[in-house]
C-alpha cells in the first residue's frame, strides 16, 4: 500500500510540474494572440485590406477634336474585340478553330492566344483579335450558345475622319513610351494611348481627362468577387480648333500640284489659323492601330518628308517677301520717307563686290511703293545699307521673324534672324556690309518658316498688333474664341503701314507689279501681296548652252523656292496667307502667287472670321466682317 | 491519502472498494460538466465550419454534427464501461491499432503525398490518430503494475519504449512527422507521470538534439521546407510561407473583437488555406477576434483541468496514468494547432480538437474523454497491482 502512496505522490508532483508547463505554453499562446491581435492588429488589418481590395483604373474617354464649325476631326470609334475566357471555353484550341470560321485567325494569333491562356489564370479574359467589323460582331453574337467563353468587348479606337487633311495639325495618338510616364497611373494601363504630335499632344491634359477607379474585392487567386466602389473619373474635354476643315481641305488639295509645299491662312487681327497645310501629307489613322514597319519606313524615307509639318518646321530664306521688313525699319528710323528715291542700274557695288538686281538691266529711279511693287533689289540694298542690320533685325523680330511664334502645336522651329552678335559668336567673323545687302532681299543667313511669314504679313497690315498664331478656339472649359485682338503698336506710324500696304497692293494690281497676273478677279475680294523667289542653284553658262533654259529642265532638288505672302481684301484687310513652294517650276509670282490667290478667294467666300468690335481709331478701315 | 479533492468524495459511497458500480450509479457519477464543455466546443466548431462553407451547412458543418453525435454515443459507451475492462483490453486495442498502422502501410490510399487513411466505407479511418489513445492505454496498463523503484530500473523500460517506438516508426514511414512527434511527446509525458527518472529524459533529449542533423537528412523535402519556412516565413512568401503569412494577417486583422461572423475576408476570399481543417482557429480568430480565440482556449483549459481532476482524484494507478496521459494528449492538440497557425511552431498537420473538420480526430478525442470519464466514474475503485498477473495477455 505504501508503495502505491509513493507512486501517487510522485505522480502528483510530476503531474503538477507538467501542468505548470502546460499553463506556460497556453500563456505563450495568449501572449502571441495579444501580440498579433492587439499590438500588430493595425498593420495586419491593412495587409488584409490590401489582399482583399484591388483598385482598378478605368481609362477615361478621350476628348474629341472639332473644327471651328463643329466638324469632327478626332473621335473615338468603338473597337470591337473578341475575348476568350479559358475556364468557360473548356477546350481553347477547339474554340479558336470554331471562332476561326467567323473571324479569320492566322496561326500566329492562335499561338499567341494559347500562350496567353497558359500564362494567366483561367478566369482572366485574353484578347483574341481586335477591330472587328459590325457583321463579324453580329455573327459572333448570334452564335453565342456555340461559343462558350467567347465574349465581345468594346474599346475606343481613335479615328481621324479627315485623316490626311488634318494630320499635321491634329496629329495622332500612340502607345505610351518610357519617357512619357509622368506618374499618372492611367498611363500604365495596357493599350492606353496618348497624343504624340499636333493638337493631340499639345492638349493632352485636356483631352485625356481623369482616370476613374473601381475598387473590387478579389479572392486569393484574383477573381473579382464584387465591386466595392466606383468612381467613373472624368472624360476628356473636347478641343475646338480655329481651323475650318473645308478650307483646310481646299488648301491641302490646292498644294497637291506641287511636290512639296506649305501654306498658312490666318486672321490678321486674332491670329486664328483657318488653314495650315503641308504637302505631302499622310493619313493619321495609320498610327492609331499601330503602324507597320514597311509603311513607317516608306513615310520616313520619302524625299518630300510627309511627316514634317513644313508650315512650322520648314526653314526657308524669305527672299523678297522680307523687303517689307527692311522698308518698315527704314521708315520707322526716318532713314527714308515716301519721297525717297533710289536709282537702280541693275546692280550695286559694295566695296569691290557686285550685287545684282534680279532685273539685270535695272529699274531706273523709283520710290518705295514701286520698289516693293517691282521688287527692286538695288533699292533695298541702298535702304538696308543706310538703315543698318541692327534696326532691320529688331524690326524683323518685332514682326515675328527669327523667333518661335508660339503656335499651339509642338515642333515649331525658330528660323534665324542674323545679328552682328550672332555672326561673331557663331562664325567668329564680324558683320560685313555685304551681309546686310544679302539680308535686305531675304537671303544670306536669314531663314524663316511659312508660319512666320504669315505672322509677319499679319503684323504688317494690322498696324503692328503682336498677334500670336493659334489653332485652339476652346480647350475643355477654356474658351479663347472671344479674346480681343491685341492693341495696335502705337510706336508704328500708321502712315508707314499704309505705304507698305500700298506697295503690296501694287504688286498684284499695279501695271508693273510682279504678280499682276495673279490678282483676284472678283470685285471686293482683291488681294495685295509680295512675291519671293529663292535661288537654290545657279544655272551655269555651260548648262545654258546645252539647252537648260528654265527651272523645269533642272532636277527637282536644284529648282528655286517660290514664295508669296498676301492679304485680302485690299479695302479692309483681314485675311493673310503665306505660301512656300519648294523647288518650284517657276518663281514666287508665277507659282506661289496663284496658290495664294485661290486660297484667299476661297477664305473670303467662306468668311470664317468673326466680327471685331474695334474702335474706329483702332482700325480705321475695318468694318464688321461676317463671323 | 494526500490526494486533493478526496475530502468530498465518497460521502455517500464507501471508500476503498472493489465493488463494481451499477449503471445508475455510473450515470450519476458521470461528469456531465465535461460532456457540456465538449458540446459547447463542438458547437463552436459547427459555427466555424458553417462559416468556412461560406455560410452553408454543406459540405462540412452538417457532416461534422453527425460525427459529433456518433462521437457522443461512443463517449458515453466508453465512459459507462467498467474501467477494469479497459485495463484488460488495453494491449489488445494497442495491438489492433498497430495492425491497422501496418495495414495503412500496405494498402492505404494515397492522400496529400502521405499514406494515412484506410477507407472503411462510411469514413476514412486514420489509425495514427487512434494510436494516440491506444498508446496511452497500453502505457497506463504497463505502468499500473511496477512500483516506483521498479520504474527506476532501466530494464523495466525496454517494453514501454518499444510501445512508443513501434508506432512512431510506422507513422514516420507514412510519413507523418507531426503525429510521430506527438506520439513521442505523449509517450514521454506518460513516462514522466509514471515516475521515470529525470536524468533519463535528459539523456534522451540530449541524444535527440544530437540526432537532429542526422534526422534532417531523412526528412522529406516538404518537411524540411515546413521547418525552414517556420524559421523564416518570408523566405518564400508565395510558396511555402504563404499559408503562415496569410494566417497571421487574418488573425491580426481580426483584432480584439473580430470582423464578425461570416465577415472574415481572409477566410472567405480563400487567402486562408485549409480553412476547414488546419487553419480553422485562424478563421475563429479573424471573425471573433482575440475574445473568440481566448474563449476557445479557456474552454480547452477547463477540459484539461477536468482531466487533471479526474486523474489526480483516481485511486487506482491505471486510471491516474490513463486520465493524465489522455489529458496531456488533448493538451497537445489544443496547443499545437493554435501555435502552428500563429507561427509559434512549424506547420504540422495537427487538427484543432473538436473544431477542425475530420472524423477520426473527432472520434479519437471523444473516445479519449470517454476513458477519462470512465476513470472519473471509477475513481474510488481499487485495482491491485497484481490484478492482471496470470490473466490473458
Amino acid at each position: 500500500m505504501d508503495r502505491d502512496v509513493d507512486r501517487q505522490r510522485s505522480l502528483t508532483r510530476r503531474t503538477l510540474l507538467l501542468g505548470g508547463m502546460k499553463v506556460a505554453l497556453f500563456g505563450a499562446l495568449g501572449a502571441r494572440m495579444y501580440q498579433l491581435q492587439v499590438l500588430e492588429s493595425e498593420r495586419f488589418g491593412m495587409l488584409a485590406e490590401e489582399n482583399r481590395v484591388n483598385v482598378q483604373l478605368i481609362a477615361p474617354s478621350r476628348g474629341k477634336i472639332l473644327d471651328r464649325t463643329g466638324r469632327q476631326l478626332a473621335i473615338n470609334e468603338p473597337n470591337f474585340r473578341v475575348l476568350l475566357t479559358a475556364e468557360q471555353a473548356g477546350d481553347v484550341e477547339a474554340m479558336l478553330a470554331r471562332l476561326g470560321g467567323i473571324v479569320p485567325l492566322d496561326d500566329s494569333v492562335v499561338e499567341r492566344v494559347m500562350r496567353d491562356v497558359s500564362r494567366r489564370r483561367a478566369f482572366v479574359p485574353v484578347t483574341v483579335t481586335e477591330n472587328l467589323t459590325f457583321d463579324q460582331v453580329a455573327e459572333i453574337e448570334v452564335n453565342t450558345p456555340e461559343l462558350p467563353g467567347i465574349s465581345i468587348d468594346v474599346g475606343d479606337l481613335r479615328t481621324y475622319p479627315e485623316g490626311d487633311v488634318t494630320a499635321h495639325v491634329v496629329g495622332y495618338v500612340g502607345a505610351v513610351s518610357e519617357q512619357d510616364l509622368t506618374g499618372d497611373p492611367v498611363l500604365s494601363l495596357p493599350g492606353f494611348q496618348i497624343g504624340k504630335s499636333g493638337i493631340e499632344r499639345h492638349h493632352e491634359q485636356v483631352l485625356r481627362g481623369q482616370a476613374g477607379t473601381r475598387q473590387v474585392e478579389v479572392n486569393a487567386v484574383g477573381r473579382i468577387i464584387r465591386e466595392l466602389a466606383r468612381d467613373d473619373g472624368e472624360a476628356g474635354g473636347d478641343v475646338r480648333l480655329t481651323l475650318d476643315v473645308d478650307l483646310q481641305r481646299f488648301v491641302q488639295d490646292r498644294l497637291t500640284t506641287e511636290m512639296s509645299a506649305s501654306a498658312v491662312v490666318m486672321d490678321a487681327y486674332t491670329g486664328e489659323i483657318f488653314a495650315i497645310a503641308s504637302q505631302p501629307t499622310y493619313d493619321a489613322n495609320l498610327f492609331t492601330g499601330g503602324i507597320d514597319q514597311a509603311t513607317w519606313n516608306r513615310l520616313l524615307n520619302n524625299p518630300y518628308h510627309p511627316l514634317t509639318n513644313k508650315a512650322i518646321a520648314g526653314l526657308f530664306s524669305p527672299g523678297s517677301t522680307f523687303k517689307m521688313v527692311v522698308a518698315l525699319a527704314a521708315l520707322e528710323d526716318g532713314v527714308i520717307d515716301d519721297s525717297f528715291e533710289a536709282y537702280c542700274p541693275g546692280h550695286l557695288m559694295v566695296g569691290n563686290r557686285r550685287f545684282n538686281c534680279w532685273r539685270h538691266w535695272g529699274h531706273g529711279r523709283l520710290a518705295l511703293v514701286q520698289a516693293i511693287a517691282q521688287s527692286c533689289d538695288v533699292f533695298f540694298y541702298e535702304v538696308a545699307l543706310r538703315t543698318g542690320i541692327d534696326s532691320i533685325s529688331a524690326m524683323a523680330n518685332r514682326l515675328g521673324i527669327g523667333i518661335q511664334t508660339g503656335i499651339d502645336i509642338p515642333g515649331e522651329r525658330a528660323g534665324l534672324m542674323p545679328t552682328r552678335a550672332w555672326k561673331e559668336s557663331n562664325r567668329g567673323e564680324s558683320w560685313l556690309q555685304g551681309d546686310t545687302v544679302n539680308v535686305s532681299i531675304g537671303q544670306g543667313f536669314l531663314t524663316t518658316t511659312p508660319l512666320q511669314l504669315a505672322v509677319m504679313t499679319a503684323r504688317l497690315i494690322n498696324g503692328g498688333r503682336p498677334i500670336v498664331p493659334r489653332l485652339t478656339q476652346a480647350a475643355g472649359a477654356r474658351d479663347l474664341s472671344t479674346l480681343p485682338p491685341p492693341p495696335a503698336d502705337t510706336e508704328i506710324d500708321p502712315y508707314h503701314i499704309d505705304l507698305i500696304r500700298q506697295g503690296m497692293i501694287e504688286v498684284t494690281s499695279g501695271a508693273s507689279g510682279t504678280a499682276r497676273g495673279a490678282q483676284i478677279a472678283v470685285e471686293g475680294f482683291e488681294m495685295g501681296g509680295k512675291s519671293g523667289t529663292v535661288q537654290v542653284y545657279q544655272i551655269t553658262p555651260e548648262e545654258r548652252a546645252s539647252g537648260v533654259r528654265s527651272a523645269a529642265d533642272l532636277p527637282w532638288a536644284l529648282r528655286d523656292h517660290a514664295l508669296f505672302v498676301a492679304f485680302a481684301p485690299i479695302s479692309e484687310p483681314r485675311y493673310v496667307c503665306s505660301v512656300v513652294v519648294e523647288h518650284a517650276t517657276g518663281g514666287g509670282s508665277s507659282v506661289a502667287a496663284p496658290i495664294a490667290r485661290d486660297v484667299l478667294l476661297e477664305v473670303q467666300r467662306r468668311a470664317p472670321a468673326r466680327a471685331l468690335n474695334l474702335t474706329p481709331t483702332d482700325l480705321a478701315q475695318a468694318t464688321g466682317v461676317e463671323g | 491519502m494526500t490526494t486533493w479533492g478526496s475530502s468530498y468524495i465518497g460521502r455517500d459511497r464507501p471508500l476503498d472498494t472493489e465493488r463494481s458500480l451499477s449503471l445508475g450509479e455510473r450515470l450519476l457519477a458521470l461528469n456531465w460538466f465535461v460532456v457540456l464543455l465538449l458540446c459547447v466546443i463542438a458547437c463552436i466548431g459547427f459555427a466555424m465550419l458553417y462559416s468556412a462553407g461560406n455560410g452553408s451547412w454543406d459540405p462540412w458543418a452538417s457532416r461534422q454534427a453527425i460525427r459529433f453525435g456518433a462521437g457522443l454515443v461512443l463517449l458515453l459507451v466508453v465512459a459507462l464501461i467498467d474501467i477494469r475492462f479497459w485495463l484488460r483490453v488495453a494491449y489488445l486495442i494497442y495491438g489492433g491499432c498497430l495492425l491497422l498502422l501496418v495495414a495503412v502501410e500496405l494498402m492505404g490510399s494515397i492522400g496529400m503525398g502521405a499514406q494515412r487513411w484506410i477507407d472503411v466505407g462510411f469514413m476514412q479511418l486514420q489509425p495514427s490518430e487512434m494510436m494516440k489513445v491506444a498508446l496511452v492505454l497500453a502505457l497506463a496498463r504497463y505502468f499500473h503494475s511496477p512500483t516506483l523503484d521498479e520504474v527506476g530500473n532501466i530494464r523495466r523500460l525496454i517494453a514501454p519504449i518499444a510501445f512508443i517506438l513501434l508506432p512512431v516508426a510506422l507513422v514516420m514511414r507514412q510519413p507523418d512527422l507531426g503525429t510521430a512527434l506527438m506520439l513521442m511527446c505523449v509517450g514521454g509525458a506518460v513516462f514522466f507521470i509514471a515516475g521515470v527518472r529525470l536524468w533519463k529524459f535528459a539523456v534522451v533529449i540530449a541524444g535527440g538534439i544530437a540526432a537532429i542533423p542526422v534526422a534532417w537528412t531523412f526528412l522529406h523535402d516538404y518537411q524540411r521546407n515546413r521547418i525552414l519556412t517556420f524559421l523564416d516565413p518570408e523566405r518564400d512568401p508565395l510558396g511555402a510561407g504563404y499559408h503562415i503569412i496569410q494566417s497571421q494577417i487574418a488573425m491580426g486583422a481580426g483584432g480584439v473583437t473580430g470582423q464578425g461572423f461570416l465577415q472574415g475576408s481572409q477566410g472567405h476570399l480563400n487567402f486562408l488555406p485549409e480553412r476547414q481543417t488546419d487553419f480553422i482557429f485562424t478563421m475563429l480568430a479573424e471573425e471573433f477576434g482575440l475574445i473568440g480565440g481566448l474563449t476557445l482556449l479557456g474552454l480547452y483549459a477547463l477540459l484539461i483541468l477536468a482531466g487533471y481532476v479526474a486523474g489526480l482524484r483516481c485511486r487506482n494507478h491505471f486510471g491516474r496514468v490513463l486520465a493524465l496521459g489522455l489529458t496531456t494528449n488533448f493538451f497537445l492538440y489544443a496547443f499545437i494547432n493554435p501555435a502552428m497557425v500563429m507561427a509559434l511552431i512549424p506547420v504540422v498537420g495537427v487538427p484543432l480538437p473538436l473544431v477542425s473538420y475530420g472524423g477520426t480526430a473527432m472520434l479519437t478525442v471523444m473516445a479519449g474523454f470517454g476513458l477519462i470519464l470512465s476513470v472519473s466514474i471509477n475513481r474510488d475503485l481499487k485495482i491491485s497491482r497484481r490484478a492482471l498477473e496470470g490473466a490473458e495477455l
